[in-house]
């Protein structure tokens, strides 16, 4: 039996080594140094003869029994099963054998040949069980080593995975900040552009004033002129009827009579020029949308036109220029905001008038008559006016450019750049167009185009 | 005695008649106007010598401005008076005019008293 103790001392031994247990394993060291010292003890005992073979057998027995015990009932020392599995058969072969041998040695005789098979198979078995868990505790390992790795892999994307939302948050926040800062800018932004299109407005308001008021001056000259000379010619009258009946000159009366009322016609309409002038001023410095109405554009551009040229000749005393208008008398009515179409046609003219009329370009091109000519037409659902000059006409490389905000070609200080863009922008509000018609020393056309709206 | 107004204000012509109207009449006055310096100088240039003794001009006229004709009448005419009417009395105008051989300046509204006297004077002589 000295095998059956080597095994038992052998599974005692690796369950001390790979144990599970860990709080009260003391206890249980000592009762498996026991186990080994009981099995080494046997086996001395085997060797040495000291104890009967029966009395061996039993103990072996015991002892097989007691560590199958332990393997199969606490719960720490599971891993020896299959060690017990695999030795049990041939353990209880031998021990059966051994008993009946030492009871009963003449059946044993009998029936010895079928123990060594029996034993040779249970050996056989211990092989294969050793063998096909080996096998599997490989296989175990194989996966148990790819779950750890998986376990690593996914630790590590884990923690990728928090260091790109870090990442992502930083990210976020600082575009927020951004869009928060650019929103900042935009606001401010929009606020300096009212205050530009504003200053732009008073600007070319305050480069009207004088054209203004000798619009105004001219009419109200002539409203004083004409009801002063009224008056006279009452007084004439007045002195002819005096005079006897037969001396009294009837014809010179009516005649007097006739140019009182011509006079008071003349005052009314004098009059109403100046309402008118006073009228657009108030509308051209007006803030905010204007209503649109049906507008005769004519009168506008008249308006406009004279407005701009007195002005432009009271600020710069060395301006000169000539003004054409060319009106086609069929124009409709076309439904605009006029202060806004105004300022359009005011921008256009004063930029022609200054492209012809400045004292530098006259200089250079003395036989030339600067002309600003402005004329209208209809065309079908739409009517055109154009606003012509006979000036230097505009370079191809600054002609792309002329709409765009702030460009200028006058020094600084004296263009805000924004005329031509606003005046682009209304227009399109209108559903229409400006278009630009020039080339160097050609003069300069600009077409504004606009839907009747009937 | 002929007397040449300038001035882009076609009322101005009803204005001067009725203003002038006694002297018109009465006295050896005639009144021609002119609409722009280009007529103006058309009118001058009708009858050589011009019949026209004396020109009263606007300075402000789309054009050729009163100030440009004057150089031109007292260029090719230099027998003919001349005088300003204006809106503008500064004295850059003023000296511009006077400089370039104006006789008198006027400012507008027009004191025809003064008008009238000036033209009194001139035909005195």
């Amino acid at each position: 039996m000295i095998l059956e103790n080597i095994i038992s001392i052998f599974i005692l031994n690796y369950l001390r080594k790979n144990r599970d247990l860990t709080a009260d394993f003391a206890k249980w060291e000592k009762l498996l140094r026991i186990g080994i010292g009981i099995g080494v003890a046997l086996i001395f005992l085997e060797v040495t003869h000291l104890l009967p073979g029966f009395l061996l057998t039993v103990l072996t027995i015991a002892l097989f029994v007691a560590l199958s015990y332990l393997v199969y009932r606490v719960p720490g020392f599971s891993k020896g099963k299959s060690f017990v599995y695999a030795v049990l058969p041939y353990f209880i072969i031998t021990s059966a054998g051994q008993l009946i041998q030492n009871l009963a040695p003449d059946f044993f005789g009998k029936i010895d040949t079928y123990f060594e098979t029996a034993e040779f198979f249970a050996f056989i078995w211990a092989i294969s069980v050793w063998w096909t868990g080996r096998k599997q505790k490989k296989a175990l390992d194989a996966e148990r080593l790819k779950a750890l790795e998986k376990e690593k892999e996914f630790q590590m994307s884990q923690a990728l995975k928090a260091q790109l939302e870090i990442q992502v948050a930083e990210r976020t926040a600082a575009l927020t900040r951004q869009k928060e800062e650019l929103e900042t800018t935009l606001s401010e932004l929009k606020a300096a552009q009212s205050q530009l299109i504003q200053a732009e407005k008073m600007a070319s308001l305050g480069e009207l004033t004088a054209g203004i008021a000798h619009e105004i001056q001219n009419p109200l000259n002539f409203v004083n002129n004409f009801s002063e000379v009224s008056n006279e010619l009452i007084e004439e009258i007045e002195e002819e009827r005096s005079k006897k009946q037969e001396a009294r000159d009837e014809e010179l009366i009516d005649e007097i009579l006739k140019d009182i009322k011509e006079n008071l016609g003349k005052i009314a309409h004098h009059g109403k020029r100046a309402d008118g002038i006073v009228k657009g001023m108030l509308q051209h410095s007006r803030t905010g949308s204007g209503q649109k109405e049906l507008t005769d554009v004519n009168e506008l551009a008249d308006e406009f036109l004279r407005l701009s040229y007195h002005g432009l000749r009271a600020k710069d005393k060395s301006f000169n220029a000539d003004f054409k208008m060319d009106f086609d008398a069929s124009l409709p009515k076309v439904n605009i905001v006029s202060q806004d179409i105004g300022r359009v046609l005011l921008n256009l003219i004063n930029n022609a008038f200054y492209a012809c009329g400045n004292s530098e370009y006259r200089i250079k091109n003395p036989e030339l008559k600067p002309t600003v000519t402005v004329s209208t037409k209809k065309l079908g659902k739409k009517i055109q006016i154009t606003v012509s000059d006979n000036g230097p006409g505009i370079p191809e490389d600054i002609k792309e450019k002329i709409f765009q905000p702030f460009f200028t070609t006058k020094p600084t200080g004296q263009g805000t750049g924004l005329g031509l863009s606003l005046s682009y922008d209304i227009v399109k509000a209108h559903g229409g167009e400006l278009n630009v018609e020039s080339a160097a020393g050609r003069g300069t056309h600009f077409v504004i185009t606009l839907p009747t709206g009937h | 005695m002929k007397i040449l107004i300038v001035d882009d204000e076609k009322d101005v012509e009803m204005l001067f008649r009725q203003k002038f109207r006694k002297e018109t009449r009465t006295e050896n006055l005639e009144l021609v106007f002119a609409f722009s310096g280009a007529e103006a100088l058309e009118i001058l240039e009708e009858s050589d010598p011009p019949n026209v003794v004396y020109v009263f001009s606007d300075i402000n006229m789309p054009g050729m401005t009163g100030l440009e004709l004057l150089e031109k009448i007292k260029d090719r005419f230099p027998q003919i008076n001349v005088s300003m009417i204006s809106a503008y009395g500064d004295s850059d105008n003023y000296n511009k005019a006077i400089k370039s051989g104006a006789k008198e300046f006027f400012t507008k509204p027009i004191d025809f008293e003064s008008l009238k006297e000036e033209i009194r004077n001139l035909m005195k002589t």
